[in-house]
């Protein structure tokens, strides 16, 4: 009857119905497009131009990347304060590893090409292995992980001060800042063949995922769901491309580049920056941890835990390893964003991650991981991520104060999780 | 005379200062089923949490299939083909069916990831068979009613070619018809010469389905009899008073 009455709401919910989007997803989307109307208006175009675009993503990268391990965490019922120190404590290993240990102890002269490696190697070691201690002592001595990682938060940015003596560590390695975002670019004909390649296999995956639910006799979505799908899966990943390609190198920068050629910049050259390496590695990683959520007996056991530990454990899962396995994949991505924060600022300080706990926390609780466990997605910490950096920069560009900015980040977590709770209660699910 | 499939011997476990299994011995003889009675707390539960790996005794000894067994996890008591319906259920909640019906022992495919169609499509397969009305297929079964969630429970013992079952009061929250159906499950089962625990405060169910049943009360073995040799009555005063029916000793 209501779809002869009210025939435009009905169709409209049976298309979403029949896209088979997630509504929790829908709801992000709706509220990271709000803060960028918001913004785009109110700095009148400025906030959505490329330039902005592409600060905007190298600013989240660092952030991002440990979003992803924090879902594991949160979905496992732990918490980890840690992430900023230890991600300051895996920059200095870093620092130090590439300008005084390999110089001093190893012979390499600085600007070897062994350099770069062999000091991310070190980072990510490190934070490797702190994250397993911090899992053994969660995991086998029963310590709450909140105990854990607050007294690791005390701890490691402490020892990291007293790995560098307290000094500000630069300039790093040439290579090692190809990894900043700004300043290791891909440029636009990479960057289209990047894209291009990762439409192809966005694409191939959601046709052979409809072949398999086929043979199994399943049923499918019909098929033009299946092609918007498409088309807006290979809309954003090009068009996130065109932007990133539309932002020009300033002509400093294009003058630079020529002269360590020893040739002029050309009348009227000019070029686009393209993909930097770190939103590369971000892409990777969010790719890598989505597979592990999803497609591996290592993710699926996460969940099961978090979703009922006794239940786990009595399947035969041994959730006291799982729980190590976790915060040293936490720690390891904190190694990779201290490579990203280190690259970016050009220099080891001490205060590098400063308070990224809660950044990484919030990001992703506002992207729908819940406290209590179980539940949480790694697409949901990036939009958290996104949201979160989107909001500061806009702010930013508006001139909101810094305390007022606070504020309003504050705000938006706690709505974010209110408002996540009453869908899920009017859904009746937990 | 066979060899028993499952012989516990003199297990003893307690908590603390409680003596919840105090030197207990029972017996499982393939394509039989046996009740395991008892008051609330006499201990049924935890006896048979030794064998299915989630406790380890602090005495005494396992024979499976005369051959001395060392459990010492859930995954080992797998191994031996222990499969075991818990009183609590043991679901993780925030997965859907065949996520728990195959968790710690998925179906891959070839690259080693996660086969979730064919574990839909198996799920699908044997709940078809235990319930035929169960179409909640994908949603968490946080979402199911405790009957629904009782056969998926049910479905995750019987799948996977279980030699011994353990069922702990694996009715207590299905209605009439799906009771029926367990209690078919139950014989089509031991026809096919899988042993049997079954826990149940239900008398009649027992009397009806049991060959044997063994008795408890506070963590101690009252004694075990042949049902064809007792009353309703009699075991109701071995589970209530701890007495013996003087004609009925194995
Ligand atoms: N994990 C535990 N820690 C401490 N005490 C326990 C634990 N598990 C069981 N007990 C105690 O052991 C005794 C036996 O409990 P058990 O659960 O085996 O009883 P049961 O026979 O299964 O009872 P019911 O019919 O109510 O399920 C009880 O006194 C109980 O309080
Ligand atoms: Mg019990």
């Amino acid at each position: 009857m209501s779809e002869v009455t009210h025939p435009g709401l009905g169709s409209r919910r049976s298309m979403v119905e029949q896209l088979q989007l997630d509504m929790r997803l829908l709801g992000m989307l709706g509220a990271f497009a709000l803060v960028i109307l918001v913004f785009t208006v109110a700095t009148g175009g400025t906030f959505l131009t490329p330039r902005n675009i592409f600060n905007i993503t190298i600013q989240t990268v660092s952030v991002a990347i440990m979003a992803t391990g924090m879902v594991f965490v949160i979905v496992m019922r732990h918490i980890d304060l840690s992430v900023g120190s230890l991600l300051a404590m895996c920059s200095a290993v870093m620092a130090m590893t590439q300008t005084q240990w390999l110089p001093q102890y190893f012979g390499l002269p600085l600007g070897h090409w062994a350099i770069a490696p062999l000091a991310i190697l070190a980072g990510l070691v490190t934070g490797t292995a702190i994250g397993a201690l911090h899992g053994w002592l969660a995991g086998y001595q029963g310590i709450p992980s909140f105990i854990v990682t607050l007294g690791g938060l005390l701890i490691w940015r402490n020892v990291a001060w007293y790995t560098t003596r307290g000094q500000t560590i630069g300039p790093l390695d040439q290579t090692l800042i190809l990894f900043g975002g700004a300043e290791g670019i891909l440029f636009p004909t990479w960057s289209w063949i990047i894209g291009i390649a990762a439409t192809l296999v966005a694409l191939w995956a959601i046709w052979s995922t409809r072949k398999r639910k086929e043979s199994h006799g399943f049923p499918v979505k019909p098929l033009w769901a299946e092609a918007v799908l498409s088309a807006l899966a290979a809309g954003a990943i090009l068009g996130f491309v065109a932007i990133l390609n539309a932002y020009q190198l300033p002509p400093g920068r294009l003058r630079r580049m020529f002269e360590a050629r020893g040739e002029t910049v050309p009348e009227g050259y000019s070029i686009g920056h393209g993909l930097p390496i770190s939103v590369l590695l971000l892409i990777l990683v969010v790719v890598a941890m989505t597979v592990i959520a999803r497609k591996t007996r290592f993710g699926r056991y996460i969940y099961a835990t978090g979703g009922n530990p006794e239940a786990a454990a009595l399947s035969g899962i041994n959730t006291r390893w799982l729980t190590v396995k976790v915060f040293a994949l936490m720690g390891f991505l904190c190694g990779l964003s201290a490579l990203v924060a280190q690259a970016r600022l050009q220099n080891h300080g001490n205060d590098i991650g400063t308070l990224d706990e809660l950044r990484v926390i919030a990001a992703a609780v506002i992207g729908g991981t819940a406290l209590a466990g179980g539940v949480g997605t790694i697409y949901g910490a990036i939009l958290g991520a996104l949201i979160m950096q989107s909001l500061q920069s806009g702010m930013g560009m508006v001139g909101v104060d810094t305390p007022f900015q606070n504020i309003v980040v504050g705000l938006v977590l706690v709505l974010a999780v209110w408002i996540d709770a009453a869908y899920r209660k009017r859904l009746g699910v937990r | 005379m066979t060899t028993p499939l499952v012989e516990m011997k003199d297990i003893r476990i307690s908590f603390g200062g409680v003596r919840a299994v105090d030197g207990v011995s029972i017996d499982l003889y393939p394509g039989e089923v046996v009740g395991l009675l008892g008051h609330n707390g006499a201990g049924k539960s935890t006896l048979i949490k030794v064998l299915s790996g989630a406790y380890r005794a602090d005495s005494g000894e396992i024979l499976i299939e005369g051959r001395k067994a060392d459990i010492r996890s859930p995954a080992d008591a797998r191994r031996y083909n222990i499969e075991t319906i818990y009183q609590t259920l043991a679901l993780a909640d925030n997965l859907p069916a065949p996520a728990n019906l195959f968790l710690g022992r998925e179906l891959r495919d070839r690259w080693g990831f996660l086969d979730d169609d064919r574990m839909e499509a198996e799920t699908r397969r044997i709940m078809a068979r235990l319930n035929p009305n169960f179409r909640k297929i994908k949603e968490p079964v946080s979402a199911l009613s405790g009957g629904q969630r009782q056969s998926v429970a049910i479905a995750r013992a019987v799948y996977f070619n279980a030699k011994i079952l353990i069922m702990d009061e694996p009715t207590a929250a299905l209605g009439v018809q799906e009771t029926a159906m367990v209690a078919e499950l139950i014989q089509q089962l031991k026809a096919q010469g899988l042993g049997i625990f079954l826990i149940d405060h239900d008398i009649h169910a027992v009397m009806k389905m049991c060959d044997r049943a063994h008795v408890m009360k506070n963590g101690q073995l009252v004694g075990t009899v042949r049902i064809a040799d007792v009353t309703e009555d009699d075991l109701l005063g071995m589970i209530i008073l701890g007495k013996m029916p003087e004609r009925a000793v194995v």
